[in-house]
Order: C-alpha cells, then structure tokens, then sequence
C-alpha cells in the first residue's frame, strides 16, 4: 500500500460539467480577482489534491498557525502559505460571496469567500525564508508583488491554466493507481527542477535500490533566470529514463509549481506533495530548494526532525562526485581520495559548457542527456 | 472558549519525572515538547490505518485507460 494522504484524504474539488458550462456561461455575473501563474497552479494542486488536506486558499487562522508553528490550525505539518492576495482596491467582493479566480482570459477556480484579511509583511517573510532581504526571490515576491490583503476559502477548480505538457501530468489519484498496476509498495519521490546530471542519478539510484519504484517529479513554473527550459529537463530526463532506468522502475511526470526557494520549510512541503501522489520516501538533497547563501547545505534535512507525523520518510544524501581514483561515482562516506582526485558536479560547470557547445565528459552527463542539452538553441530561461 | 494555542493535560508524576531526566539527554526543550512529540507520531499512526483508496471501481478503469493511452502501463 502506498502512503497515505497528507491529513488523511485526498482531495478532489473540480466542478462538474454542469457546474462548469454554467459558470461560464453566467461569468459576467461573478466578482472576480485577477491571478498570477503560481495562484492558478496552487489552485490546480487544491482541485486536485496534490495540496491535500487543504481544500481552498488559506484563512487567517490557518496562515497564522502556518507561520509560527509549521502547523495548520488543526495541527497537521504544513510549512507554505498558499494564498491568494488582493491590492485592496475596488473590493468588489465580501465574506460568503462566490468569486472567480482569472488567470489571463481563463477562470481557474470558483472560491467561496470565507475570509478577508490582512497580514505582516515582515513577519511572513522572517518566518517562510528567514530573511527579509529582498535579494531572496521568495521575499521580492512578498513585497514586490503581493498585495496587502489576502483572501482565503473553499475551492473548486473550473479550468486549469493551459498545459503543453498534459502527456507528462499525472494527478495524485493516477499516480496511485499507476503504482498499484506496478505492484510498488514503496516509492521514493524525486524534486528537481535541473536537467539531470550524474550526481542526480546516482542519488535517485541508490535510493531506488531500497525501495520498489522511483517517481520523478520536475517543477514546472516560473523559475530564475538561467535556469533550464521545462521543456528541456522534460526532453532531457525521458532520454535519461528511457537510455538508464529499468522500465518497470521509474515513472516520470510533472508536477505543475513555482518554486518559493524557501530551503527548508519548502522541503517539507515538497515532501508532503510527493507523499499525497502517493510516495512513501523523499529524496533530500544538498540545500534543497534553497537559493544564493541563504541556508546552510543541510537545512533542509535538520528540519524533518521537527515533524514525526508527516508520514513520509526523507532519505537524504551528501553530495555525490566523480573520483578519479575510485573511477566512479561516489561520496565522502565512501571514497577516501583527496579533493585533488575529485570532480564535483557544478551546476554553473555545466551550463558555462552548454553556453559555449562545449563537449561534457560522461562522468558528469551521459552523452544522450549531453546531446539534447547541447541540440537546444536557448536552453535556458 | 478559550482562545490559548495550549492546554493542560494530566500525566502521572512519577512519569512526568522519568521524561524529564530523559529529557534532559536529548534535545527538546521541555517535558511538554517531548510529550508532543511522541503524541503527534503516535496519532498520526493511528489515523493512518482508517484510510481507503478514493477511488471506485469505474474510476479505476478509467483511470487505467488514460494511463494505459500515454504509455504509462
């Protein structure tokens, strides 16, 4: 049996097809609220469970308890506001009114407005990524672009923002399906949003070695500048698979996301989205989601100490590097050689190469993932 | 009701007191926070065996047509 839901249920709010033709055919009737690309993708992960238990944006109670506790206010771990924010202008809209959720010309979602409230910009921002430095993406989203008024309320998903990768998406109840057509019990879920070198294989490949399935899971969203294209990791990561994995082994598909960069509150919450697609392991990396210098490598392992009842188990890895000596791939528990004999995969090494079409040796990318790395005439973002 | 993000329960003391001095070799802060440790793993379990599957039958089916359709199984 695969895990559980995060809280017990998987969440599934999607209007019917009735439901649907009559929202849009009466839209002009409904107060709106004009959102972004990661407000439209909360509220797809909302519809369809990927956030599960939380089956809306979040009220003042639960973004308050989310904040100082990691906790949503009936005590289930949950470390990332999800809200929506409003500039408070116009309010054209009050508590118990149903409003759409606009993302460019498309309604992604009904809401019904349960709460209507404002908050701390400081305090949001010192405790989701522990700055208020606004060099910190995550934080020049608090105060750059979110408004001062948030609202929050029960969900249900209309129409998904459009998806060009529809045959990589799989929801959380396919997902638990498909690892039960596979016979998995155990599945270990990886987060990237990097075309894979060999580092991240050998990590992937070693937990799989303890467990029945892999699920590959890249980010898809708004991501930083020189980060790769998602459809490059996507084309990258399906020849990694197809060249290297057994085929009953690995499944890859995307998870639609922004990333908030927010290093170890984010890692919990990426573990709980794997953990709802059914996963029962999590990979945890090297300052995983983080940015810059703003968490120490191994934060994000540090604070799965904090929750014993998030109900997946993190596997984590130190860095993985090519030791010449070794002639292979290995890590420090395992390799006694001198920095001198050892290559570390750098992810700026490897961009500079793609940048200048420059050939990359196989102990850093396999040539296949080299080939469509370097056939891509803008790689990057 | 009161609107306090704690409440009180009541543990023997003779308990209370073997916490502490475990306590004190580890790295919670308090009695209080170790009990809500152990209570958090403990419950979470429990909840954990109440769950089935979301899914019927004829969800199933369809479910493995579209999985079957993009190659997945």
């Amino acid at each position: 049996m695969v895990s559980k839901p995060h809280g017990g249920r998987l969440i599934y709010r999607v209007v019917s097809d009735n439901r649907r033709e009559n929202i849009l055919s009466s839209m002009e009737e409904y107060p709106w609220v004009k959102v972004g690309v990661r407000e439209a993708y909360d509220a797809e992960n909302i519809g369809f469970g990927v956030y599960s238990p939380l089956d809306g944006f979040m009220v003042s109670d639960d973004l308050d308890h989310v904040l100082s506790d990691m906790r949503l206010s009936n005590d289930i771990p949950w470390t990332i506001p999800i809200v929506v924010s409003l500039d408070g202008r116009d309010l054209s809209f009050g508590v118990g009114d149903e409003v759409l959720l606009i993302y460019g010309e498309t309604p992604v979602a009904v809401m019904q407005v349960e709460d209507i409230y404002k908050y701390d910009k400081d305090y949001y921002a010192e405790r989701v990524f522990g700055t208020r430095d606004l060099a910190h993406p995550g934080v020049y989203n608090v105060y750059r672009e979110m408004g001062d008024l948030l609202v929050g309320g029960r969900i249900e998903l209309v129409n998904p923002a459009p998806n060009p990768y529809e045959k990589y998406y799989l929801r959380p109840i396919e997902t638990r399906v498909l690892f039960r057509e596979r016979g998995w019990k155990t599945v270990v879920g990886f987060q990237t949003r990097n075309a894979p070198h060999m580092g991240h294989e050998y990590v992937q490949k070693t937990a799989l070695s303890f467990v029945d399935g892999i699920f590959i899971n890249p980010v898809i969203g708004r991501k930083k500048k020189g980060d790769f294209r998602d459809e490059v990791i996507l084309k990258a990561y399906t020849e990694l698979v197809r060249h290297y994995y057994p085929r009953d082994s690995a499944v890859l598909s995307i998870v639609r996301y922004e990333m908030r960069y927010a290093g170890p509150r984010e890692a919990i919450h990426h573990a709980i989205m794997r953990k709802n697609f059914g996963c029962t392991h999590f990979i945890v990396g090297r300052d995983h989601a983080g940015v810059g210098n703003f968490y120490g490598p191994y934060d994000a392992q540090e604070i799965f100490k904090e929750f014993p009842d998030l109900g997946i188990t993190p596997i984590f890895f130190r860095e993985f590097f090519y030791c010449r000596r070794c002639g292979g791939i290995v890590h420090e528990k395992i390799c006694p050689h001198d920095e001198g004999d050892r290559v570390r995969f750098s992810g700026t090494y490897v961009r500079n190469a793609i940048r200048n079409r420059e050939a990359i040796p196989p102990y850093i990318i396999r040539p296949e993932v080299a080939r469509v790395l370097l056939s891509e005439p803008e790689p990057f973002v | 009701m009161s609107t306090s993000k704690y409440t009180t329960v009541s543990i023997p003391r003779s308990l209370y007191n073997r916490i502490k001095r475990l306590v004190e070799e580890t790295g919670f802060k308090s009695v209080s926070d170790y009990v809500t440790y152990v209570l958090r793993e403990v419950v979470a379990m429990h909840e954990a065996e109440k769950y089935e599957e979301p899914f019927s039958e004829q969800d199933l089916e369809e479910i493995k047509k579209r999985l079957k359709a993009l190659g997945y199984i």
